[in-house]
């Protein structure tokens, strides 16, 4: 294998990499606000590497993808957040359920075997980012991973607002996105369903007096 | 009109019915309006449904394919004959019912309780349209559409009082059980289009050209027999009937008795007969044991019972049975290719689907009129209101009569016709059953003695003696609509009994159409005063003839009463036999009237009897009899389910991220254990 690798692939690696190392930092991340950047951060990246490779495939529709990550994940959706952050003041600190260097640890595992898992689909797949598709997988799986450790409510929508993110970027790399309409589709209901998580997280506090999930163990029958 | 089949037409048929409920929706709480104007002209519409089927027998059958349903999956529908002869059940009878539920839902359920009477219109014809829609299909999709719109709507109608407890329980068993049968049905139909290897082609005539091995053909009839069974009322799977029908609106009770157990029927026959391709010995005598096991538990339950819509309800199960018998008759003569004989069972059978429809509503209707008048309907404190009510109580006698399988009504000409097939099974060229089958006609024959012994009691305690309770003598006899319901229903009874002849010479078109022969020629060698259906010299009835010796009968008798004892009558006080106090009490109690029964039967019931001592207070006797079925099988399958269901209460543990942890490592594992 002495193909030479175009610069476009070795930027989309490059920007995949990044994702995933931002999923790694979220995991690691105790102060909600800064994770909530770490985040806008993530959909920054995310939108870099679909802009190289809808430059590189030169694929309208992947132009006005790139646009809605940009003005979705990385301005949007980070600013109702922080505001919803402020208002419910929630306290800085995250309480994981499990340590963080054991946390971490498991996330390497779940990288492993992503990586093994999306190596045979990575060969079938004939786009410029194949080998972005393990990476993605991974930060799906690391962002389930952080939504399963943390307590807090909103690290958890966090969590699956991330997790969104792998989805798109397998989307991306695999098969240059998805059509127009699921896409637009997805981002509208990522949209709404912060802004109803949003009204809960209310609920949920006046309720308990507190943004903490596991209050919500008495709500199970009998 | 020319242009316009019979199929379109019942298509214009259930889209009216559709919107006739949608049109109860318009001013849901206006009573009048739905009660005088939409139910009339549901009934209106019903009466068309059955001309238009009455017309469309014995012409070849028509296909249609809707646009609606599913991409690339269409509903197929078809008429033919043995569709059209229940259709023409549906359309019939649901106009009597119909006419009778315009008087009857005047008043808003129980002081504005109760699901809204617009709503009840939109239940109740949909539940009406779903039921031709089940008749009309001709693949597996829209029929199983139309069986499960039937199963919610009828659902729904059951629960119409759903402020009361029990009767949500009655609703829900019966949605139960409905979704156990409907299950079956589906794996009938899975395994009719041959399965895995098969053609997949859903649509019945696919099912008919698909080429079945025995033992997957077994399994489909018997899947059949167990779901449509469920619908019908068939051992074991009856419990739902005796609940669902005493907790539904009585015409309500009237129109699932009396139409929507025949389109299990249907099913049964349209599978058996038509689309599984063959036919096996065996099939016939597992349907006719459990037919018979099934009417003679009906009727015995129904001989106990104090609550006359549960009496009822039980009559049900047990003319259900003798339905299943007949179906299990034909199929054994026609895996011997004896198709004079499977022809003559099988026209027993349609007979009696017509028959039990029309008598079985007319009595669940009298019921509610009973119901409606007194507010009760425990049979121990009713009596006498043969005075108070004398349409109704006349009307209920032709019932009765039907019922009870007597000259000259419809049940005599069904129950007849069933035991002239069971007299030429030792035709059948196989030494067991030949043995057999004459006790099963014996048992049939206990049946049909024990049913009037039922229906006596029905009668005699609601309508003759003196009122057990001074309430009754406020009584009121049912208002016009009512009564013009009733006597339809009771025409029809009586037009089934009478003229059996032409009746028969119509609804054989379905008989040829399944077994290739027909009882037709032989009707009609003898003419249409005369019925019978293998030759004059063996068994004949000739209901006019009976019918007019009967009236003349009674008449003479009248005359010979008044001439003789005319101005001679004297009233007093009846001779007390020395006791004292004589009042309504002292007379034979709905308990009492049966208890011979019950001591003799005493194995088939599980009682719990209270009796009084000689030191009680209040002495009182009380006797409850239960289902044995309730404890052999339904409750231990309940308490399995719930102690599955207690292993299972462990995962959920109330903490969202093990509920996460489950997702994630299920997608970890099938992530490992499905890569390529």
């Amino acid at each position: 294998m002495n193909a030479v690798i175009p610069l476009s692939a070795q930027l989309i690696n490059l920007f995949a990499s990044v994702i995933l190392l931002l999923a790694f930092a979220m995991l690691a991340q105790r102060r909600v606000l800064k994770l909530i950047d770490l985040f806008a951060l993530q959909g920054f990246t995310l939108f870099l590497s679909t802009l190289v490779v809808a430059v590189k495939t030169g694929q309208s529709h992947l132009y006005y993808s790139a646009a809605l990550t940009l003005t979705l994940k990385a301005f949007l959706l980070p600013w109702i957040l922080h505001r919803l952050v402020r208002r419910l003041h929630v306290k800085g600190e995250v309480e994981p359920l499990i340590n963080i260097p054991t946390t971490m640890l498991i996330g390497i595992a779940l990288v492993m075997i992503s990586f093994n898992v999306a190596l045979p689909i990575s060969e079938l797949s004939s786009s410029i980012a194949r080998g972005t598709l393990g990476i993605a997988l991974a930060v799906v799986m690391l962002a389930f991973l952080m939504m399963i450790t943390r307590r807090k409510a909103v690290t958890q929508v966090v969590g699956f607002l991330s997790m969104e993110n792998g989805l798109f970027l397998a989307a991306t790399s695999a098969t240059y996105g998805m059509p127009m309409v699921v896409e637009l589709g997805i981002a509208l209901d990522v949209l709404v369903g912060v802004i109803i998580l949003g009204v809960f997280f209310f609920q949920i506090r006046d309720q308990f007096d507190s943004l903490d999930i596991h209050h919500m163990e008495r709500l199970k029958d009998n | 009109m020319p242009g316009l089949l019979p199929i379109d037409t019942l298509l214009i048929v259930a889209c009216a019915w559709l919107a006739i409920g949608a049109a109860g929706l318009v001013a849901p709480r206006n009573t009048r309006f739905i009660a005088r104007t939409l139910f009339p002209l549901g009934a209106l519409v019903g009466i068309v449904a059955g001309l238009v089927a009455l017309g469309s027998l014995g012409s070849p059958a028509q296909t249609a394919v809707l646009a609606i349903g599913l991409p690339d999956l269409p509903f197929h529908l078809r008429l033919d004959n043995l569709s059209a002869v229940f259709v023409l059940l549906l359309g019939i009878v649901s106009a009597g019912i119909s006419i009778y539920a315009a008087g009857y839902f005047r008043h808003p359920g129980q002081g504005g309780q109760g699901t809204a009477p617009g709503v009840l219109c939109v239940e109740y014809h949909l539940f009406l349209a779903s039921m031709l829609m089940v008749l009309l299909a001709d693949d597996a999709y829209a029929f199983m559409v139309a069986w499960e719109t039937m199963a919610l709507s009828s659902f729904f109608l059951v629960t119409t009082d759903h402020r009361h407890a029990a009767i949500r329980q009655a609703g829900y068993l019966y949605l139960l059980i409905a979704h156990v049968g409907a299950i079956a049905i589906l794996l009938s139909f899975g395994v009719m289009t041959g399965g895995v290897g098969g053609s997949g082609d859903y649509t019945f005539a696919g099912m008919r050209a698909q080429e079945l091995s025995p033992f997957w053909g077994s399994v489909a009839f018997l899947l059949a027999l167990f779901g449509f069974g469920a619908k019908a009322g068939l051992l074991p799977v009856h419990v739902w009937l005796p609940e669902a029908h005493p907790a539904a609106p009585s015409p309500v009770s009237a129109l699932m008795s009396g139409v929507m157990l025949k389109t299990a029927i249907y099913g049964l026959l349209r599978v058996s007969f038509d689309l599984v391709g063959m036919t096996l010995w065996w099939w016939g005598v597992v349907a006719l044991a459990i037919g018979l096991l099934t009417a003679l538990f009906g009727v015995f339950y129904a001989t106990v019972q104090s609550d006359m819509k549960r009496l009822l309800a039980y009559s049900s199960i047990e003319n259900i049975g003798l339905i299943a018998v007949g179906i299990g008759l034909t199929l054994i003569f026609h895996a011997y290719a004896m198709e004079a004989l499977a022809a003559l069972a099988l026209t027993a059978v349609l007979y009696h689907c017509l028959a039990h429809a029309g008598f079985k509503s007319l009595l669940f209707l009298c019921t509610g009129s009973v119901l409606h008048a007194t507010k009760e309907r425990s049979l121990g404190k009713l009596g006498g209101l043969i005075g108070p009510m004398p349409w109704v109580a006349w009307l209920a006698l032709a019932g009765v009569i039907a019922g009870a399988g007597l000259p000259p009504l419809s049940g005599f000409v069904s129950e007849w016709l069933l035991l002239q097939g069971f007299l030429f099974s030792p035709g059948l060229p196989h030494p067991w059953l030949n043995m057999v089958v004459p006790v099963a006609a014996a048992i049939v024959a206990l049946v049909a003695a024990l049913a009037g012994f039922a229906m006596v009691k029905f009668y005699g305690i609601i309508f003759l003696g003196q009122m057990r309770e001074p309430a009754l003598k406020d009584a009121h006899d049912a208002g016009p609509w009512e009564r013009l319901g009733l006597v339809w229903l009771g025409g029809l009874t009586l037009l089934l009994g009478v003229l059996p002849g032409t009746i028969i010479l119509r609804i054989d078109a379905a008989t040829q159409q399944l077994l290739g022969k027909g009882l037709a020629d032989r009707v009609a060698e003898n003419g249409w005063w005369m019925l019978a259906p293998i030759s004059p010299e063996r068994a004949s009835y000739e209901p006019l003839l009976f019918l007019a010796f009967i009236v003349a009968t009674l008449l003479f008798g009248r005359w010979l009463v008044r001439r003789l004892y005319h101005g001679r009558v004297r009233r007093s006080p009846a001779w007390d036999c020395g006791y004292h106090f004589q009042g309504p009490r002292a007379q034979d109690t709905a308990e009492g009237f049966s208890q011979p029964i019950r001591r003799i039967f005493e194995p088939m019931f599980r009682m719990e009897r209270h009796f009084p001592t000689l030191r009680d207070k209040e002495p009182y006797y009380s006797v409850k009899v239960e289902d044995h079925f309730w404890y052999w099988l339904y409750l231990p399958v309940a308490r399995a389910a719930a102690w599955v269901s207690t292993l299972i209460t462990h995962l959920q543990g109330g903490r969202i991220a093990v509920y996460l942890m489950y997702s994630f490592v299920t997608l970890i594992l099938l992530l490992l254990v499905a890569r390529p």
